[in-house]
């Protein structure tokens, strides 16, 4: 302790403080006041960087997730429509096949009924045409047969013969 | 021929080795007498080193008692100032007469005596001449001056390259921007708080690199001893002590005067012995500084001097080696020392910026 007290030099202490000071007072000026500052400012700048890259990220995924979510409506409302569609054609072809059939039914029915009807009246005619033939035929035979007086009094007593009186 | 020539290498060493011994063999009756001077020659010289001295002597031919250097100015105030360049002491040997008085130089101090100069002793064998007050710019002030300019050099450049460089440093800048930014973030934020850290981070940043560089200049074969000097560590670990205590806060005073959460009887032990901590405290790092430079010195220097004592071939080797392998320790001590200081600094502006917590 003594020797350190013996070896303290009181210039030197002086120029120490005055020198160290003045180093300080400087270099907070013209360099630390600068470094921090544009370090503080750079790792500002990064930690913003990083910030914005990360809300990006989730705008990004958020816009994907909307995407995804549009796309999957879009998709389930073409199904439903094709569906729909096919459901209508379905229908419309069932539709016109009883409709056809029920028409075809009908037309059947008619022609059946105008047949009916031909028929009878083609039955009818040849009825009275038969007829008409046969009296004709009848009359003459009957004219050929009574050309002579004897055939015609032989018929007469035939005919009369097979009437009966009753 | 690779294995050849290695066989050569080997063989002219041990040549060249064997031969130097033989010439330190036959020396050794000469100065087997002269051992003894040698040793008190090295302990006196590793004295001289830790010494601030007023010239820079970069070496000395003790045969023709030549010293190679330069004087540097000496200051003096003795009812008036007196400035003349050193070179007038002539290393100690004669007196230097200004304006009518005389200075003589002895052990590193400058003393007031008579034309012949005479030194007067006391019974502890100290010289009990009047010494002038003395602001001579010695060779620890020129040292210091030195490392300021380069701080100020090296670190006004790397604010400026972050204007050019858009905030990106460049060139030796690369190195030093880690360095404060270790500073900051390892040593003020976690000690001090992120707070209040800004207004310490100059001193700290100018503690840090001022007591790095100046314990690297000590392993310099300057042999300048800065920091291993009382007088600077006193005035470094000063700042510290006055920048504490005139920021701190009302919380901190608490603790030391009327140390809250104890009974009233200990509040009145403990504030004598919490007044002393805050001497204390400063007073630790100067001593810490001083020391562990000065041991470091000491050691080293007298390795190195243990070369010059053994004069055999595997004495001074090892010695080499060792002292080899001390100054990697040291280096590493230069940086350390530096990093304790300014961490414990900053744990002391911490605590008297403290928040009370309870």
């Amino acid at each position: 302790m003594d020797k350190l007290i013996n070896d303290f030099s009181f210039g030197l202490f002086f120029w120490q403080i005055l020198l160290f000071v003045g180093l300080l007072l400087l270099l907070r000026k013209f360099a630390w006041k600068p470094i921090l500052e544009a370090v503080n400012n750079r790792e500002e700048g990064i930690k913003n960087a990083l910030e914005s890259a990360e809300a990006a990220r989730k705008e990004m995924q958020n816009l994907q997730a909307d995407n995804e979510r549009i796309l999957n409506e879009a998709r389930a409302e073409r199904d439903g429509m094709l569906k729909e569609a096919r459901q209508l054609k379905e229908n419309m072809i069932a539709d016109a096949k009883t409709e056809a059939q029920t028409e075809a039914d009908k037309i059947v029915a008619q022609a059946q009924a105008t047949i009916e009807r031909e028929k009878k009246a083609a039955i009818a005619d040849l009825k009275s045409q038969v007829a008409g033939l046969s009296v004709e035929i009848a009359e003459k035979v009957v004219r050929k047969e009574l050309a002579d007086k004897d055939k015609q009094l032989a018929l007469v007593e035939s005919m009369l013969g097979d009437v009966t009186l009753n | 021929m690779q294995k050849i020539s290695v066989v050569r290498i080997f063989m002219t060493l041990a040549l060249i080795l064997t031969s130097l011994n033989l010439v330190a063999k036959d020396t050794d009756k000469v100065e087997k007498e002269g051992a003894g001077d040698l040793k008190t020659e090295i302990s006196e010289f590793i004295d001289h080193h830790l010494q601030d001295s007023h010239d820079f002597t970069l070496f000395s031919d003790k045969e023709t008692g030549k010293h190679y250097g330069f004087p540097l100015p000496v200051i003096l105030w003795d009812g008036g100032l007196k400035v003349f360049s050193s070179s007038k002491f002539h290393h100690g040997e004669t007196v230097a007469e200004v304006d009518g008085n005389y200075y003589k130089l002895y052990h590193s101090k400058i003393y007031k005596t008579d034309a012949e100069g005479t030194i007067n002793y006391d019974e502890d064998h100290h010289a009990t001449n009047t010494k002038p007050l003395n602001f001579s710019i010695t060779k620890n002030v020129v040292s210091m001056i030195l490392i300021g300019l380069l701080m100020f050099f090296m670190f006004s450049r790397l604010a400026k390259s972050y204007k050019k460089n858009n905030g990106i440093p460049t060139g030796l800048g690369r190195f030093l921007e880690p360095l404060v930014i270790f500073v900051r973030d390892e040593i003020a934020i976690p000690n001090i708080g992120e707070k209040k850290y800004k207004k310490y981070m100059s001193f700290l940043l100018t503690t840090f690199f001022f007591i790095w560089l100046l314990n690297l200049l000590g392993m310099t074969p300057l042999g300048v001893n800065v920091t291993g000097n009382i007088a600077v560590t006193f005035g470094l670990a000063l700042l510290t002590f006055l920048i504490t205590n005139f920021t701190a806060n009302k919380n901190y005073w608490g603790h030391i005067f009327w140390m809250p959460g104890v009974p009233t009887f200990m509040k009145i032990v403990l504030a004598p012995i919490e007044l002393l901590g805050v001497f204390i405290k400063p007073f630790s790092l100067m001593i810490r500084l001083y020391a562990n430079m000065t041991a470091g010195h000491v050691v080293l220097m007298s390795i190195i001097g243990m070369m010059f004592l053994f004069k055999s071939w595997i004495g001074s080797p090892l010695s080499f080696g060792l002292s080899f392998a001390l100054s990697i320790l040291e280096l590493l001590v230069a940086a350390l020392q530096a990093y304790i200081f300014t961490m414990l600094s900053a744990l002391y502006f911490g605590s008297a910026n403290e928040e009370a917590h309870h």
